[in-house]
């Protein structure tokens, strides 16, 4: 690892006006992710701000609103009685993701500010358009088997990596942002960005901001919630397609439901039209695989990955009749 | 000797300044002194002129006090630094868990942690699981149910147990198994190791 200058601060203030001074500067939170590309110089800053100390690991209920502080550990938020009763999807997304060494650690800003893990990203002697804008992408013709079949460019075909983004995308979570000045809020699902011409942008996050907190609005999915991640192994890899289903049931018709899936796209990726099908409608294997087919619509494999095709229909309907069993 | 920097208003990159500077290295710093400058942003050249950072923690319940370069790991410094050899090297990447030691109690790749993070914080490795002669319990009962074959993954194994058992979530061989998919074990000795971590969580001994 190439080394690098080593900052601490404990308060927001301080951290992002180190942040402006140094635009090379990155923050450090659990590090989990970034100590890794930093191993393997896939990245390289100057200066890594530790922002530990800053006070943001609240988890509280206010008004209608669970908020998370930025810095709360996965572990925290997973284990944390409101979000155990409240936000079950959340819960069962974030122990779906890593292990229990790397969730003890790992941040909820952390989790949102991943990189994706293509092979292709990673291997800093391939060619990837992600890391070195312009040097073209590997994955395209290449080893895609993990790779997105939705919203892809010809720039790049990678997969946002997070389970916990999934579930927040789906209970239609709001960002909080600061810079200096102020804060600004963001839909959770305008965070992430699809790769279009930039694929080094993950997201919307301002070179001069920082992610301080989530908030969540409290709903009335949390008795039929399911999140369905379908891996190589049982336990500790990524996902190949995963799916955050919830749903509202009254006198056995939908009055709510939210979809959103991992592993196939840049971004979580909500899916709006199956929902707006099933609203209204009787939570029968029919709507459902319905629901599924209209979730397809725009979807393309790259060859490997092509599995993928018929891997997330399945995966819907099984989320749905899952989350459904629960009640 | 401003350079393309200049424009943005950033002036000289600090891999610049220290190849300019030769003085900096005698400069000593207390962490509080080092800190206080980056946090008030009185003087941030002033926080940059060091390369080895000042970190005091506890280790096995012995105090450290020390000066490192920022970008030694804890797992690294554990091993290369205090010879605490017990705590594992698999994958550097946080993948096979066999460098799970505990950081204030908690279970931690201590291959994906930078050492000057734990400042202040109390680490636990394999070494200081043990009381004198007398295994801690987990210890045994992986001896008792054979639990490793080539030992390699085995410390990061038994302290991620341990710490497993302290979380709770030992109520099934199923929930020990998802709870400890962080330990990689080439062997396949998985089953003995739920075995172990069963008997552990049934003789309620909180470890």
């Amino acid at each position: 690892m190439i080394n690098f200058q080593y900052l601490r601060t404990t308060s927001a203030k301080a951290a992002l006006a180190l942040r402006v001074k140094d635009k090379s500067s990155k923050f450090i939170a659990g590090g989990t992710n970034l100590i890794d590309l930093m191993k393997r110089g896939v990245t390289a800053p100057e200066k890594l701000i530790d922002i530990n100390h800053v006070p943001l690991k609240q988890i509280e209920l206010i008004g209608d609103k669970i908020v998370i502080g930025a810095l709360a550990s996965n572990t925290a938020v997973a284990e944390h009685t409101l979000i155990k009763e409240k936000l079950p999807l959340l819960a069962m997304a974030l122990n779906a993701g890593a292990s229990a060494q790397l969730r003890n650690v790992a941040t909820v800003g952390g989790n949102m500010m991943q990189r994706t893990r293509c092979g292709y990203f990673y291997d800093v002697e391939m060619p990837c358009n992600k890391r070195q804008p312009g040097s073209g992408c590997g994955a395209i013709g290449g080893f895609n088997r993990m790779h997105a079949i939705f919203g892809t460019s010809d720039k790049c075909i990678a997969v946002h990596p997070s389970d916990m983004c999934i579930a927040l995308t789906a209970l239609d979570a709001t960002v909080i942002l600061a810079n200096g000045k102020g804060e600004r809020k963001l839909l959770f699902k305008d965070f992430h960005r699809l790769a279009g011409d930039t694929p080094q942008l993950d997201n919307n996050l301002k070179p001069d901001e920082m992610i301080v907190r989530l908030e969540i609005p409290t709903n009335n999915l949390n008795k039929n919630s399911y999140y369905l991640k379908v891996r190589d192994r049982a336990s500790y890899a990524f996902a190949l397609v995963s799916v955050a289903a919830a749903l509202e049931i009254s006198n056995n018709k939908i009055t709510d439901v939210r979809l959103a899936m991992g592993g196939v796209a840049h971004k979580p990726w909500r899916l709006s039209a199956s929902e707006n099908y099933l609203k209204g409608k009787e939570p029968t294997t029919e709507n459902f695989e319905q629901a599924a087919r209209l979730a397809m619509t725009d979807a393309k494999g790259f060859g490997e990955n092509d599995f993928k095709l018929q891997m997330a229909p399945n995966s819907i309907i099984e989320a749905l009749t899952m989350a459904k069993s629960k009640a | 000797m401003q350079s393309s920097d200049k424009d943005s208003n950033q002036g000289d990159s600090r891999r610049d300044f220290l190849k300019k500077s030769s003085f900096i290295t005698a400069i000593a710093l207390t962490p509080s002194v080092a800190i206080k400058a980056a946090e008030n942003q009185s003087d941030e050249r002033f926080a940059e002129l060091f390369e080895k950072i000042p970190l005091n923690l506890t280790v096995n319940n012995k105090a450290y006090k020390t000066s490192i370069e920022a970008r030694v790991t804890l797992l690294d410094y554990l091993r290369e630094e205090l010879h605490l050899t017990g705590t594992k090297k698999g994958c550097d990447h946080g993948q096979c868990g066999a460098c799970t030691v505990h950081v204030n109690g908690e279970r931690v790749n201590s291959c994906l942690s930078l050492a000057v993070m734990n400042e202040g914080k109390k680490i636990t490795t394999i070494e200081g699981l043990a009381s004198g002669e007398e295994l801690h319990p987990m210890q045994a009962a992986f001896i008792k149910h054979d639990g490793f074959q080539c030992g390699y993954c085995t410390s990061g194994q038994i302290m991620s147990a341990v710490a497993c058992v302290n979380e709770g979530h030992t109520n099934s061989r199923a929930e020990i198994s998802e709870y400890m998919s962080g330990n990689i074990c080439r062997c396949g000795a998985y089953p003995n190791i739920v075995d172990a971590i069963v008997e552990v969580s049934k003789g309620g001994s909180k470890a």
